[in-house]
C-alpha cells in the first residue's frame, strides 16, 4: 500500500519529506513515550503470565492451597489475571489519550497540511 | 441422568432449527441492507471504514469468542476443572498484544490485509506471497476446525445422528455463510458478528446469574457442587493439572501451548482484518478495548457455567451425551430453562459458528484477491478495481466449497488440535514478521521470508509428526487423528514452544544475511504507523 503503488491519489511533489519529520524532536518523543510505555508493560504482563503458566504447571500443591472455602490460591491468581489485564487496558488508554494522541495529532496535521497544498 | 443425554438428542429439534431460522432470517435482512452501500473495494473489504470503536470491539468478540471458546471451554472446565480456565486466561491476556503493539500501527500502515503492513517497505511481491501463504494456511485450518466442530453439534442439538443427514446441514450453513459473504462483504459480515455476541454474551450472562442464584451468589458453595458432583475426582477439579499434569511431557505440551495462545491472538489474519473496519487507530485502540473487556466478561461467565454444568448436570451425564464435553453448555441450560433455553443456547450456537466462519472467509479471500491477484499477478496494475472485488467474491465461493467439503469430509474426527495449530502457526508465521516490521529498522525482505515461511514450516512439520496427528491409540482420552499407523517423533502436541523462539531467530539471520537497507521507507512507515499520517480515511457514504 506504499505510496509509490498509489501515484494517483498522491502525487510526489506533494510527498510529505517523511526522514525530516522522522528526525524531528517532536517525532523522537512520541517513539519515546510510546516505546517507554508498552515495552516495559509488554515484559510486565507477558513475564507475570509465564509466571503464572508455570505455577500452574508445575506447583500443583501451593495451587491448590485453600484460601476460603473452596476457593484456593490457583482460582485467586487466575483471577488476578483478569484484574490485571482490565488495569493494564485502563493504565494504557489513560497514557495515550494524555502522552500520545496530542503529539500524534499535532504531527499529523503538520505533515498532512504541508502535504495537501 | 441418561435421561437427560437422551432429552438433549431427542429434544424438540423443531424448536431449535425455528430459533436459528428466526436468527438466519433477522441476520439476512440486515445483510441485504447493509449490502447497498457496497460498492467499492474499501466497502467490500473493510466496510468503508466506518464502523465506530464500540461496533467493532463487539464485532471482535463476536469473531473471537468461537464455537470452541463458548463450547469448549465451559465443558473443559465442566469436566478437567481448573486446567479448562487456563486455555480462557492465555486467549484472554493475549489481547494485551494487540492493545500494545499492534492493532493501532497495523491500522495506521495498512489497507486491508496484512500482508499490506509486512510488505510496505520491502520487496512487493515475495512478501505478499509469504503473507498470504500463511493467511490462507491460518484460516484454512481455522475454518476446518469450526466446520468439523459443526457435524457433533447439530448431532447434539438436532438429534441428526446419521451423517448423510449431519452432511445436508454442514451444506446449508455453509451455504447461508457464503451468502452473508458474498452480499454483505465485510459490513454485512461485521453485523452478524455484532449480532451474535450480543446474543451470545446476554445469553451466558442470563445463565450464570441462574446458577450463581442456584448457589447462593457463593462462589465457594458453586464450586463445592462442582467437586461433590465429582465423586472420588471431585476435588481435583479446583486446582490445576487434572488434564495437562500427567507426566513431564503433558506438562511441557501445556507451556507450549499456554505461548501459542498468547502470541497466536495478535497474528490471526481475521482479527488484524477487522483493524481495518474503524476509520482511525484511535477508533482501532478503544475497539481492542471494548473487546477485551467483552471477552473478558465472557470468559469469567464461561467459569461460572463450567464449574456449575459440573455441579448442576454433572460429569457423567456430559461424558455419555452426544458431543461429550462440547455438549456441557446445552445441557445446562436444558436443566435450568428446558426446551426453550435449550433451543436458544443451540441457536447461538450455531450463529457462532456461522458468524466466525463467515469472519474466515472473506479473510483469506481479501488476502487472495488483494495480495495474490492484484498486487501479484496483475503487478498492482489494475485498471479496474472492481475486478478485484469480483475475484474476492469468487475466491469467498472457492474458500465456502472448501469449508463445507472440508467439514463434511474431517465431520467426526478429532481436529480440535486444528485450533491450537491456527494459534501456533499465526504466533510462529505472523507475530514475529509483525512485530520486526513494526519495530525493527534493519528488519528487510530476507528477514520477513525468513521468519514466515519458518515459522510456518516449523509448526507444520512438527504437528505433522506430533502424537496428535499419529501414534496415541483410538482409547486414548484425545486418540490421534489417523490411526493404525505411528510415525510421530516429536513429543508435543502444540509446536508452539519450538517454532516460535525458531521463527524469532530466523527473522533475525535473514535479516543480517542480507545487505538490503531501506532507511527511508522505514522512516515513512514509522512516521505514518506513530502518528496516522496518510492513513486510510473512512469512505463517506
Amino acid at each position: 500500500m506504499s505510496t509509490s503503488h498509489d501515484p494517483g491519489t498522491r502525487p510526489d511533489p506533494d510527498e510529505p519529506d517523511w526522514a525530516e519529520v522522522h528526525g524531528s524532536a517532536e517525532f523522537v518523543e512520541l517513539r519515546r513515550r510510546l516505546r517507554r510505555f508498552v515495552f516495559p508493560m509488554t515484559a510486565v504482563f507477558l513475564v507475570w503470565y509465564l509466571v503464572y503458566v508455570l505455577l500452574a504447571d508445575y506447583a500443583h500443591g501451593f495451587m491448590a492451597t485453600k484460601l476460603v472455602g473452596d476457593i484456593n490460591v490457583g482460582l485467586v491468581l487466575g483471577l488476578l489475571q483478569f484484574v490485571s489485564t482490565f488495569v493494564i487496558t485502563s493504565l494504557y488508554v489513560r497514557y495515550a489519550d494524555r502522552k500520545l494522541d496530542p503529539l500524534a495529532t499535532s504531527i499529523r496535521e503538520r505533515v498532512e497540511g504541508g502535504a495537501a497544498k | 441422568m441418561s435421561a437427560i443425554a437422551a432429552g438433549v438428542t431427542g429434544n424438540n429439534p423443531a424448536l431449535n432449527i425455528g430459533i436459528f431460522a428466526v436468527f438466519v432470517a433477522i441476520t439476512l435482512v440486515v445483510v441485504f441492507r447493509a449490502s447497498r452501500n457496497t460498492k467499492t473495494a474499501a466497502d467490500y473489504y473493510a466496510a468503508g471504514r466506518a464502523f465506530t470503536g464500540p461496533q467493532n470491539g463487539i464485532a471482535i468478540s463476536g469473531d473471537y469468542l468461537s464455537a470452541a471458546s463458548f463450547l469448549g471451554i465451559a465443558g473443559a472446565i465442566a469436566l478437567n476443572g481448573y486446567d479448562g480456565f487456563l486455555y480462557s486466561i492465555g486467549f484472554l491476556v493475549a489481547w494485551l498484544v494487540a492493545l500494545l503493539l499492534v492493532a493501532e500501527l497495523l491500522r495506521n500502515t495498512g489497507k486491508y490485509t496484512m500482508g499490506d503492513v509486512l510488505a510496505f517497505r520491502m520487496r512487493q511481491r515475495p512478501v505478499r506471497a509469504a503473507a498470504a501463504t500463511s493467511t490462507l494456511v491460518v484460516s484454512f485450518f481455522y475454518l476446518l476446525a469450526q466446520m468439523a466442530g459443526a457435524g457433533g453439534l447439530v448431532a447434539l442439538l438436532l438429534g441428526i445422528t446419521n451423517k448423510t443427514g449431519q452432511a445436508v446441514v454442514i451444506a446449508a450453513v455453509g451455504l447461508i455463510m457464503i451468502v452473508y459473504v458474498l452480499v454483505g462483504g465485510m459490513k454485512g459480515t461485521t453485523w452478524v458478528q455484532i449480532i451474535k455476541a450480543a446474543l451470545l454474551i446476554t445469553g451466558a450472562l442470563a445463565m450464570t446469574i441462574w446458577v450463581l442464584a442456584k448457589f447462593g451468589f457463593n462462589l465457594s458453595s458453586l464450586l463445592g457442587g462442582a467437586v461433590d458432583a465429582g465423586g472420588k475426582t471431585g476435588e481435583a477439579l479446583l486446582s490445576p493439572g487434572k488434564q495437562y499434569g500427567a507426566t513431564g511431557t503433558s506438562k511441557l505440551d501445556f507451556l507450549s501451548l499456554g505461548l501459542a495462545l498468547v502470541l497466536g491472538t495478535a497474528g490471526l489474519p481475521h482479527i488484524l482484518m477487522r483493524f481495518y473496519t474503524v476509520p482511525t487507530a484511535k477508533e482501532a485502540r478503544r475497539s481492542v478495548v471494548w473487546a477485551i473487556w467483552l471477552i473478558g466478561i465472557f470468559y469469567l461467565f464461561t467459569l461460572v457455567l463450567g464449574y456449575g454444568a459440573g455441579a448442576i448436570v454433572g460429569p457423567e451425564a456430559i461424558r455419555a451425551a452426544p458431543g461429550k464435553a462440547n455438549s456441557a453448555a446445552p445441557l445446562l441450560a436444558q436443566a435450568l430453562g428446558g426446551p426453550v433455553l435449550l433451543g436458544l443456547i443451540a441457536a447461538v450456537a450455531f450463529a457462532t459458528i456461522l458468524a466466525v466462519v463467515a469472519g474466515l472467509t472473506i479473510t483469506a479471500s481479501a488476502s487472495f484477491a488483494h495480495d495474490i491477484y492484484a498486487n501479484i499477478i496483475k503487478k498492482d496494475k489494475l485498471a479496474d478495481k472492481n475486478a478485484e472485488v469480483r475475484v474476492a467474491r469468487i475466491t469467498a465461493v472457492v474458500i465456502g466449497i472448501v469449508a463445507i467439503v472440508g467439514g463434511i469430509v474431517a465431520n467426526g474426527q478429532n481436529v480440535a488440535f486444528l485450533v491450537a495449530l491456527a494459534f501456533a502457526v499465526a504466533a510462529s508465521a505472523n507475530l514475529p514478521t509483525i512485530l520486526y516490521s513494526l519495530f525493527w529498522k534493519r528488519f528487510n525482505t530476507s528477514g520477513a521470508l525468513w521468519s514466515t515461511y519458518g515459522g510456518l514450516v516449523a509448526s507444520i512439520v512438527l504437528i505433522v509428526f506430533s502424537p496428535a496427528v499419529s501414534g496415541k491409540p483410538a482409547t486414548a482420552s484425545t486418540p490421534s487423528m489417523i490411526q493404525g499407523v505411528d510415525f510421530h517423533w516429536f513429543p508435543l502436541e502444540n509446536p508452539g514452544i519450538v517454532s516460535i523462539p525458531l521463527a524469532f531467530f530466523l527473522g533475525w539471520l535473514g535479516t543480517v544475511l542480507s545487505k538490503e537497507r531501506r532507511a527511508d521507507k522505514y522512516a515513512e512507515m514509522e512516521v505514518r504507523a506513530l502518528t496516522g499520517a496518510g492513513a486510510e480515511k473512512a469512505t463517506p457514504h
